[in-house]
C-alpha cells in the first residue's frame, strides 16, 4: 500500500464556509460545513458583502474542526485545494487567503479548483468516473451542460442564457412568499400538485444546448399577478407542480438530446439543484428508458449543496494532473470551464 | 522573538520580519494593486531572503481596520490562519493606530488625529497621545463626516496634528474649518510601516480568541442597517450553523 493522499480542501465561493480532508479523492474524512443561510434569509437573498464578514468569523474555527474530526495533523497532508472561482469574489477571497497561509505555513502544494469541477466530482463519492462522461450541473448561480472527454477535460455543451435554474425557483418562491432558498418548498409542494398551467419550455426545441429561464419565470409571476387582481387565489401547489415541470422538462430535454449527439459512458446530475426529487426523478426514468447504456451518477443529496468534500475529491485529481497554484492566487468570480 | 506584521488596509502593503524588536526586513508597496496577489507572495519572499522558516514565527501581527473591507480581510484571514495553523500569538492593532504612530517627535500632550478616506465626505478616524512612550487612544475610532469630526475637535490652544491623505473633497472641507488649530502632518507619515506595527505590539496581549477575531470594520453593512430599522431588537446571537 502506497502513501495515503490527505487533501485539506477550502470552499466559500457563496453563503457556506466548507473546510474537508479527504483521502484518495473518494473518503470524505471530514467535511465541515458552516451555512449562513439564516442571515441571508433576512435580506431575501445572499448578500456579498455580509457573505465575506461571515466567512471570516468562521473559517479558522471549521479549519480546527476539520482536521481534529478527521483525526489527522498538517504533517499527515498531502495538499491544500481551494475553490478560487466561479462565485462571490469577497467570500472566494476568504478561502483563497486562507488555504494560501495553510499552504505556507507548511511547504504544502496548492491546488486551484473550480468550483463547478467540485460539483460534478461529489458524484465520485458514490462511483468511480469513466470517461467519456457528461454532467449536468444545475445550481443557484449555474444550469450548464458539461462534456468530460477525459479526466480534468471540461468542455461546456451548454449553459444558461440569463437565470441559471435555482435562481428562477428562489424568484418565483418569493411571489408565493416561500422564504429563500425556495428549491426545497417548491419542490415538496410541487409533489402534491399537478402541471394545471402548462408555462413555458424554453428553447425545449432550439438546437442548442443553451437554457433560459427567465420566460418562464416572467410568464409565472404574470400568472399570479393577473389572479390577484381578479381577487382569484390559485392553487399554490399546482402553481409549484407545473413551473417544476416546465423546468425539469427543459433539462431532461436538452440533456437527452446532449447524450444523443455525444454518447458518453456516464452522466453525473449534480449541484445544489440536483437535490430536487422531481429532477432527480425524472433523469432517473429518462435514463433508464432512453439512455440504458449510459450509467446515472447522482451526486449525494447532502454533498449536493456547496461542500469543500468535492473541492477535495477534485482536487485529488487535479493534483495527479499536476495542477499548482503559486502564493499570488487570486479569486476568480467569473472562472468558467 | 520572531515577529511577521503585516498591514493590507489602504492601498498601501506593508511586510515586516522582526527580531528582537529590530527590523530584519520590510516591504512597503505603495500601489493601487490587488492585495490578494501580492500579500503572501511578498511574504514569502521576504522570508526567503532572510532565510526564515515558517515554523519559526512567533507571533504575527496584523492592522486589522478600519479601511476599505477587502484589503482588511485579507490581512486578517491571512493572519488569523497563520497563527491558528503554526499555533503562534496573534496580536491586532488599528491601522488608523499605525500611521498615528507615525508621529513621533512631539510633546506628550499633543493630539494626533489620523483618518481615512471612507467616500462621501465620511471618514474613519481616531485620535491619539503619547503617553510614557506608549501610544494611547484618547478619541474612540469611529465612522463620521469628516468637518463633523473636524469642528468636534479640542480648541484649548494646542493644535492637532492630522495624519492622513486628503483627497480633493476632504480638502475642501478642510478649509472651511476656522475654530480649531490643526496642521497637517507631513505626506510621508501617511505611508503604514509594518515595523511600526511590530512595535506597537509590544505592549498588546496576544488575542484570546482568535477564531473569533474580525475586522474592525467600524461600520455595519448597508444591508443590516436597513435590516434593523425595519426589525428593531431581532439581531440574533448568530446567524452562522454548522450543517
Ligand atoms: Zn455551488
Amino acid at each position: 500500500m502506497g502513501e495515503r493522499n490527505l487533501i485539506l480542501a477550502f470552499e466559500s465561493s457563496c453563503d457556506e464556509t466548507s473546510i474537508a480532508v479527504v483521502e484518495d479523492g473518494r473518503t470524505i474524512l471530514s467535511n465541515i460545513i458552516a451555512t449562513q443561510i439564516d442571515s441571508h434569509k433576512r435580506f431575501g437573498g445572499v448578500v456579498p458583502e455580509v457573505a465575506s464578514r461571515h466567512h471570516i468569523e468562521q473559517v479558522t474555527r471549521c479549519l480546527k474542526e476539520a482536521l481534529s474530526k478527521a483525526n489527522v495533523t498538517y504533517a499527515d497532508l498531502t495538499a491544500v485545494a481551494v475553490t478560487y472561482g466561479p462565485g462571490l469574489v469577497g467570500a472566494l477571497l476568504i478561502g483563497v487567503t486562507a488555504a494560501k497561509a495553510v499552504a505556507f505555513a507548511h511547504h504544502l502544494p496548492l491546488i486551484p479548483v473550480n468550483h463547478m469541477a467540485g460539483h460534478i466530482y461529489a458524484g465520485r463519492f458514490v462511483s468511480d468516473f469513466e470517461f467519456p462522461q457528461m454532467a449536468l450541473l444545475v445550481s443557484g448561480g449555474h444550469t450548464e451542460l458539461v462534456y468530460i472527454e477525459s479526466e480534468n477535460d471540461f468542455k461546456i455543451l451548454g449553459e444558461t442564457r440569463d437565470d441559471a435554474a435555482g435562481e428562477a425557483y428562489d424568484k418565483i418562491g418569493r411571489v408565493l412568499g416561500v422564504t429563500y432558498p425556495a428549491g426545497k418548498t417548491i419542490d415538496q409542494w410541487a409533489h402534491q400538485g399537478e402541471d394545471t398551467f402548462d408555462f413555458p419550455r424554453a428553447m425545449e426545441k432550439d438546437a442548442s444546448y443553451d437554457f433560459s429561464f427567465s420566460g418562464l419565470k416572467s410568464s409565472f409571476i404574470n400568472t399570479v399577478h393577473n389572479a390577484e387582481q381578479r381577487k382569484v387565489t390559485l392553487n399554490k401547489e399546482d402553481l409549484a407542480a407545473s413551473f417544476q415541470q416546465s423546468v425539469v422538462d427543459v433539462l431532461a430535454e436538452k440533456t437527452d438530446r446532449a447524450l444523443d449527439r455525444f454518447p458518453v459512458k456516464q452522466l453525473v446530475l449534480a449541484g445544489g439543484v440536483a437535490a430536487n426529487l422531481g429532477l432527480r426523478e425524472r433523469i432517473e426514468r429518462d435514463m433508464h428508458q432512453k439512455h440504458p447504456a449510459t450509467k446515472l451518477i447522482m451526486a449525494p443529496i447532502k454533498l449536493c449543496g456547496d461542500n469543500a468534500a468535492m473541492i477535495g475529491a477534485a482536487g485529488y485529481v487535479a493534483y495527479q494532473h499536476q495542477k499548482r497554484a503559486q502564493m499570488d492566487l487570486n479569486a476568480e468570480p467569473g472562472l468558467s470551464f | 522573538m520572531k515577529i511577521l506584521a503585516m498591514d493590507t488596509s489602504n492601498h498601501p502593503l506593508s511586510v515586516a520580519l522582526v527580531e528582537d524588536w529590530q527590523l530584519v526586513a520590510e516591504t512597503t508597496l505603495n500601489l493601487a494593486k490587488n492585495h490578494s496577489v501580492y500579500l503572501m507572495p511578498t511574504i514569502e519572499s521576504l522570508m526567503k531572503s532572510v532565510d526564515w522558516q515558517p515554523e519559526q514565527l512567533d507571533r504575527v501581527v496584523v492592522a486589522h481596520g478600519p479601511g476599505s473591507y477587502t484589503g482588511v480581510r485579507i490581512a486578517v484571514t491571512t493572519a488569523k490562519t497563520l497563527a491558528t495553523t503554526l499555533d503562534i500569538e496573534l496580536v491586532g492593532i488599528s491601522s488608523l493606530k499605525l500611521i498615528a504612530a507615525n508621529v513621533t517627535t512631539f510633546a506628550p500632550e499633543q493630539l494626533i488625529v489620523s483618518f481615512f478616506d471612507a467616500r462621501r465626505g465620511n471618514v474613519f478616524a481616531g485620535g491619539y497621545q503619547w503617553v510614557s512612550g506608549k501610544l494611547v487612544t484618547s478619541i474612540p475610532e469611529k465612522h463620521v463626516a469628516f468637518n463633523s469630526m473636524l469642528n468636534a475637535l479640542p480648541s484649548e490652544n494646542r493644535s492637532t496634528i492630522l495624519v492622513g491623505e486628503l483627497n480633493d473633497g476632504l480638502e475642501e472641507q478642510l478649509k472651511n474649518v476656522t475654530a480649531t488649530q490643526f496642521k497637517m502632518a507631513p505626506e510621508n507619515t501617511t505611508i503604514p510601516s509594518a515595523y511600526q506595527l511590530a512595535l506597537l505590539s509590544k505592549q498588546e496581549t496576544p488575542v484570546k480568541d482568535i477564531d473569533g477575531f474580525v475586522p474592525n470594520y467600524l461600520r455595519m453593512t448597508e444591508a443590516e442597517v436597513e435590516w434593523q430599522k425595519l426589525h428593531p431588537g431581532e439581531s440574533k446571537q448568530s446567524y452562522v450553523r454548522e450543517v
